[in-house]
């Protein structure tokens, strides 16, 4: 590449990317706005194509006629073990939903450990039995894995990644984009569980009652929601970031604005009383037991019977809708009557002084 | 939940706001000291619902935003240093200084850890014996018993691989700064409700006489921020200037003495310079010399250290309460929370964080609807 014309043409298809950071840092890996400009400034432009555009938690993908879903995640929790689950059943339950959130039914999962030398040996055994209990529930196989040792210091306990794929029914099609406006929006229960379950152990925070994680696998919820109608048009689980990231993503690739009603959301005593301690906003919170979903407000109400009948559902509510105005925008309806825009975050949710 | 939702009741809202509505009659600033208070009158939308007379203005009460670039770069030249624990509340962590913040230095290997109080870096401290572990104690009149306790503690316990790098601030001294500066809109003051909480409002008494100002120290949920702007507008409505307590369940006059006794045997006021204000005599504390073993900018002698903010930044004029945050050309353009050009932007509780984080540098075309936030 010595001429300059090629050369030049080089610096033009493969521009360096402008970065605010020299280096990585945590909030890189938090799920808010840096998350998001790591993919679209280095990864995205190496990889454009048309089944990674849409950014959904999955690929979904054409083989001779069958629709597949394709979605691979990496857990990296600390502490390993928490109240309502560990690092294992985690990694089950998310793979397999973000293959539900594709609208597909979980089939098949790979899993890749990456453990640090001195980890217990009763620890992975722990935690791959709780793999096998999660599959068992999910109802799906773990047919291919890989297995790393690490020096000493070179991770932190274990690292596993999970790949899943899925089998997408007729009729199907679920995607960020497709949220229309008069969507009416559901959750299937009480948000912010999660993240406030690890934060209360990583602080040592003691509560009244201990708050357990809400991991699960979503795919029996998301069949019983097919049941009562094939009319829904976005599901997504507010993973890391919390409700605000996954709603403000579906609002972008939508470009429709999306309202909340704050009285709306359901949110525990518990995790309300633990978010004001901590200075956290709970929608900015981690779930990994729960769906949002967009659907027309004529299916609304069948499909929130649905969600409350099922076990993973009791809690659901409508708590908002899609409109017209201010595209690509979260609004809010706040409890005293104000109204305010919800915001992705920069990066983690700091803890506030006062 | 209990003891919260009571103050957050859409219908006591508009009562109050129709109560404040009957009784204004012409147009008054009012000024809200806190962080804290700024950060819920944004986030509920407040302000919008008060009538167009009413205007709130936010003060310089965001610890986070008034610590000097100078001692935050003190603080990253301290953490950056092997054998260093370095220990800070979670918000201080974004805050850039010259060169980066702290979770950048985190990255690059430094050892940055968040602790919800300064108490827990004992516990740090006794278990890492080999390493310093500093805390970097910012804050006002609030957060300074737990500071004070946690010096105290490590001298009664012996531990000697502890210290704090220092920079409190005091609201007295500013409110009195902000009513002599030459372009002061201020009326009437929401007084501190948290800082009250552990000073009470003695204080606060000579200050409303002496400049002719209403002050009521006032909580921070919608009910509280609402009914402190009644009372203060009531006040000036009369033509009077007191101290009143809209925060009883919390605020008593004295204050809380226990909390005080601590702060007063290990702090000593001393002059601080404020980021976006400049220096205010006697507005800070600082370590006594009885607890100098404990001071870490005397044990890592970081020294002087020059800095250089940014030009176009009016965090000085916002801090005062003469501008908003809408009212800087570079606000959500070239000064973003991911790229704070000045104290205000630093920090959730800064009010053009708030301004930022619930959505008031878009525009008023990016909303067709009427009533929308603009």
């Amino acid at each position: 590449m010595n001429d300059p014309a090629s050369l030049a043409a080089a610096l033009t298809s493969c521009p360096l990317p402008i970065m605010d950071h020299k280096e990585v840092v945590l909030p890189h890996g938090a799920g808010g706005k840096l998350s998001q400009r790591l993919i679209q400034n280095i990864i995205l432009p190496q990889f454009r194509n048309e089944f990674l555009q849409p950014l959904h938690d999955g690929a979904v993908l054409s083989i001779h006629g069958a629709r597949l879903a394709f979605s691979t995640d990496s857990y990296v929790v600390n502490p390993l073990f928490f109240p309502g689950g560990d690092i294992g059943d985690l990694a089950v339950n998310g793979t397999v939903n973000d293959l539900a959130m594709c609208g597909a039914q979980p089939l098949y999962l790979s899993a890749a450990f990456i453990i640090e030398e001195g980890l217990p040996m009763d620890d992975l055994w722990r935690i791959v039995q709780s793999m096998r209990r999660a599959a068992d529930r999910a109802g799906i196989a773990l047919v291919t894995g890989d297995t790393k040792v690490v020096d000493r210091g070179k991770g932190d306990k274990i690292f596993i990644n999970t790949s899943g794929i899925g089998f997408i029914p007729e009729g199907r099609a679920i995607q960020p984009g497709r949220a229309a406006v008069g969507d009416k929006i559901l959750i299937s229960g009480q948000i912010a569980v999660h993240g406030i379950a690890i934060m209360s152990v990583r602080e040592g925070l003691e509560f009244e009652s201990e708050i357990a994680s809400d991991t699960a696998p979503l795919n029996s919820l998301v069949e019983a929601l097919f049941a009562a109608s094939n009319n829904i048009h976005v599901l997504r689980d507010p993973t890391r970031g919390g409700a605000t990231s996954a709603l403000s993503e579906i609002a972008e690739a939508a470009q429709v604005g999306i309202r909340l009603d704050e009285s709306s959301l359901p949110i525990s005593e518990e995790v309300k009383g633990a978010c004001e301690i901590l200075g956290l906003d709970p929608l900015y919170v981690a779930n990994e037991g729960k769906l949002l979903a967009f659907v027309p407000a004529s299916d609304a109400d069948a499909i929130l019977a649905a969600m409350r009948a099922h076990p993973l559902g009791r809690g659901a509510a409508i708590i908002g809708e899609v409109v017209a105005e201010h595209p690509r925008f979260v609004t809010m309806k706040t409890r005293v009557g104000g109204t305010r825009v919800v915001e992705m975050l920069s990066g983690e949710q700091l803890p506030r002084i006062c | 939940m209990k003891f919260m939702d009571e103050y957050r009741d859409e219908k006591l809202a508009h009562k109050l706001i129709a109560e404040i509505k009957r009784t204004v009659t012409r147009p008054w600033v009012l000024m809200e000291v806190c962080g804290g208070q700024t950060h819920s009158i944004v986030k509920y939308g407040i302000d919008r619902l008060l009538p167009k007379e009413v205007e709130l203005v936010h003060g310089p009460g965001c610890p986070v935003c008034v610590t000097a670039l100078e001692t935050i770069d003190k603080a990253h030249a301290i953490a950056q240093r092997p054998n260093v624990i370095f220990c800070s509340f979670g918000d201080m962590l974004r805050v850039p200084g010259s060169e980066a913040d702290l979770l950048v230095l985190k990255s690059r290997g430094a050892d940055i850890r968040i602790v919800y109080s300064p108490i827990d870096c004992l516990k740090i401290a006794r278990e890492n014996p080999h390493k310093q572990v500093v805390f970097f104690a910012i804050g006002f009149e609030t957060t300074a018993p737990a500071n004070a306790m946690a010096v105290w503690q490590a001298k009664k316990q012996g531990i000697s691989n502890f210290s704090i790098l220092v920079s409190h601030v005091l609201v007295p001294p500013a409110i009195s700064a902000i009513l002599q500066s030459p372009d002061n809109r201020v009326q009437g003051f929401l007084g501190p409700g948290h800082v009250c909480t552990v000073v009470g409002y003695r204080e606060y008494e000579p200050l409303a006489t002496q400049f002719r100002v209403p002050i009521v120290i006032t909580g921070f949920e919608p009910l509280d921020l609402l009914e402190g702007t009644l009372m203060a507008v009531r006040q000036l409505e009369e033509g009077r200037a007191e101290v009143e307590n809209q925060y009883p369940r919390v605020v008593q006059r004295d204050g809380n003495r226990v909390a005080q006794q601590i702060v007063e045997s290990v702090f000593e006021v001393c002059d601080r310079n404020w980021r976006g204000v400049g220096s205010i005599p006697q507005s800070g504390y600082a370590l006594r010399p009885d607890f100098a073993a404990y001071d870490a900018e005397r044990l890592f002698d970081v020294g002087a250290i020059a800095t250089q903010e940014s030009g176009v930044c009016i965090s000085g004029l916002v801090l005062r309460g003469a501008k908003k945050p809408h009212h800087c050309s570079a606000f959500g353009k070239a000064c973003t929370p991911e790229h704070p050009l000045g104290a205000t932007m630093v920090s959730a509780e800064g009010a053009c964080a708030a301004y930022y984080a619930y959505g008031r540098h878009l525009q008023p075309q990016d909303f067709a609807a009427k009533g929308q936030p603009s």
